[in-house]
């Protein structure tokens, strides 16, 4: 326990936990305008940003933010103008902000390793600085996106909806975009901008197995991502005494393993919620009573009962049996 | 009639280009506070078109379009307006509960940051209860049928309360049952005095609402008058008669397409 009494340790938590609130937070409206896959391309353009950092002698987190800003509008005003569907654009952005960053990074006479403490995050050799910018950051991102999220539920569930509803699509959609990209950069140090999208996607598609509506997704995504966050760190620590373990993938690693524990459960709640969809109200055509029935249909019985109108059908079979005074018609 | 400066709406001389090519020319149609109107007429006639064009989402190339007397440019009273579009499902990439849908029509009457009211959360009961989905709000959208889908698509439009109803296609692909829930919550909309522009291929359960009935050909109105039934339509648009089961959703629907040979090109295909 005294790994946590040391000074980089509670800064690599705090910086884990907001990480962790902010990149799901966001990531819920991009899995919910199905571009999954937004937040890799504005982590691809955020390479060239810090790539630009390490060039110019700034701040490579900064530049980082001010390229991922530009990068995330771009990708919006493509999806726009161009009336295409988003994977277009951004897969051209995908390479090139990876080309740039990397032309970049040797034009600035800087080794790759340096670069990658970018691209897979190193979460313990985090500043102060850094970390007072990753902590207020995320909470802007954080408070934006529940603040908000009438409205951007609205726009991103029918944008033309929310347009003749009066809000302004445009704005929206923008403010999202460049919600994506602060938190693209705040989760740089933590996972890494190539895995940053991982940290924003998957702990929306777990929690999507086991909720019905939007508000328990966002809170269960927050949820999940930091307790992915903090646990991934925590893991890397203890066992980086036995060998070499990056925080960054063990990370989403752990988020990965809570969606594959998940994800029976989902297809289960989803199969039974399909097994007891009510049939429809229409009475069968003609009476047809069933065979001999070795046993009585009830609560107990181990067939699934459906509504269907005013009585239950039982699914026996492939058969429908609705109870009829002492036997059973087929339905 | 009303004075013309507070009909619901006025539209004269409308014209809407798409991507350069005219699809609606010479349009002249007033609706009156009041009218049940059907919008109808053959796939590609334009009746989406010109819905699209009242509400806002296409711009008008030519003509002049008011909304309560209001020129569409200065119009702000969106709360006025219910937009019902055409959709084949009210879900998305995450779940969401038909409660929280149908609250977000309700956003027309609230402020940022606000949080719901009484008088909000009243409305939203209301609309599900018109709509006869009040049992089924803390389910998931997804999980409803086709049919409920629309219903949920037409409480989130009721539940701003507006006295001016856009529905582009409502029924279609929907059962018979969900259509008379349908049109039954249709029913209560006009006897409450609301306005109503129903675009509708066939009308089934809804005809005896209808005051009104406009068909479109090609782009142009080619009738305007008392209500027809379902196979006089096509008769009324001079087109040869398919029968009433030619009717199929337009397949080239573009929206969700990738274009891409030309991301970066401008208007919409």
């Amino acid at each position: 326990m005294e790994l946590f009494t040391l000074a980089f340790m509670q800064r690599a938590v705090l910086a884990a936990v907001f990480t962790g609130l902010a990149a799901p937070a966001v990531g819920t409206y991009l899995v919910q305008r199905r571009l999954s896959l937004m937040g890799d391309g504005i982590g691809h353009v955020a390479v060239s940003g810090v790539a630009l950092g390490l060039l110019t002698g700034t701040s490579p987190t900064w530049t980082a933010v001010v390229v991922a800003v530009l990068g995330a509008v771009a990708i919006e005003v493509i999806r726009e103008r161009g009336h295409a569907n988003g994977d277009v654009a951004l897969a051209l952005l995908f390479y090139g902000g990876l080309a740039g960053g990397v032309l970049l990074t040797g034009l600035a006479g800087q080794s790759a390793s340096r670069l990658q403490e970018y691209l897979f995050g190193s979460i313990t050799t985090i500043s102060r600085t850094d970390v007072w910018v990753t902590i207020v950051l995320a909470a802007v991102v954080v408070l934006v996106c529940v603040g908000l999220a009438p409205q951007l539920f609205a726009v991103a569930q029918d944008p033309e909806f929310a347009r003749v509803a009066g809000l302004n699509v445009r704005v929206y959609n923008v403010l999202v975009a460049v919600l994506a990209a602060v938190s693209v950069t705040v989760a740089m140090r933590t996972v890494g901008l190539l895995l940053v999208s991982a940290l924003m996607v998957v702990p929306v598609a777990t929690a999507q197995q086991v909720t019905r509506s939007f508000r328990t997704t966002l809170g269960a995504a927050m949820a999940i991502g930091t307790a992915a966050s903090l646990g991934g760190l925590v893991i890397s620590a203890f066992a980086s005494f036995h060998a070499r373990v990056a925080p960054g993938p063990t990370i989403v690693l752990l988020a990965l393993a809570g969606f594959m524990v998940t994800w029976p459960l989902g297809v289960f709640l989803r199969s039974r919620q399909r097994m007891r969809a009510p049939f429809p109200a229409v009475q069968p055509e003609q009476h047809e009573v069933t065979d001999e029935h070795p046993h009585e249909h009830g609560p107990t019985c181990g067939h699934v009962a459906v509504p269907h109108g005013d009585h239950v059908d039982y699914v026996h079979d492939g058969h429908r049996h609705a109870p009829h005074g002492t036997h059973y018609d087929e339905h | 009639m009303t004075t013309p400066h507070t009909d619901p709406v006025h539209l004269r001389d409308g014209a809407v280009s798409i991507g350069g090519r005219p699809v609606l020319r010479g349009i002249d149609l007033t609706v009156h506070a009041g009218e049940f109107l059907a919008l109808m007429g053959a796939n590609g006639s334009g009746k989406s078109t010109l819905v699209r064009a009242f509400t806002g989402l296409h711009p008008l190339t030519t003509g002049h379009l008011e909304l309560f007397g209001t020129p569409l440019h200065d119009f702000d009273a969106w709360q006025r307006v219910g937009y019902v579009p055409q959709r084949a499902s009210a879900a998305s990439g995450v779940p969401a509960s038909v409660w929280e849908v149908v609250a977000s029509g309700r956003l027309t009457r609230r402020s940022l940051l606000r949080p719901l009211s009484r008088a909000d959360r009243a409305a939203i009961d209301e609309a599900l209860a018109v709509v006869g989905l009040g049992d089924r709000a803390r389910d998931g959208v997804s999980h409803l049928s086709g049919g409920q889908q629309q219903r949920v698509l037409i409480a989130r439009a009721l539940a701003g309360e507006p006295d001016l109803f856009f529905l582009d296609e409502p029924t279609a692909g929907v059962d018979l049952a969900s259509q008379q829930a349908l049109a039954e919550a249709l029913g209560h909309l006009k006897a409450r005095g609301a306005t109503v522009v129903l675009v509708a291929h066939e009308l089934g359960p809804m005809a005896p609402l209808v005051d009104r009935a406009v068909v479109m050909r090609d782009g142009r109105i080619v009738y305007d008058g008392p209500p027809l039934d379902d196979h006089a339509v096509p008769r009324a648009g001079l087109e040869p008669d398919l029968g009433a089961h030619a009717h199929h959703p337009d397949p080239a629907h573009h929206d969700h397409t990738p274009h891409i040979g030309s991301p970066l090109e401008g208007g919409q295909a």
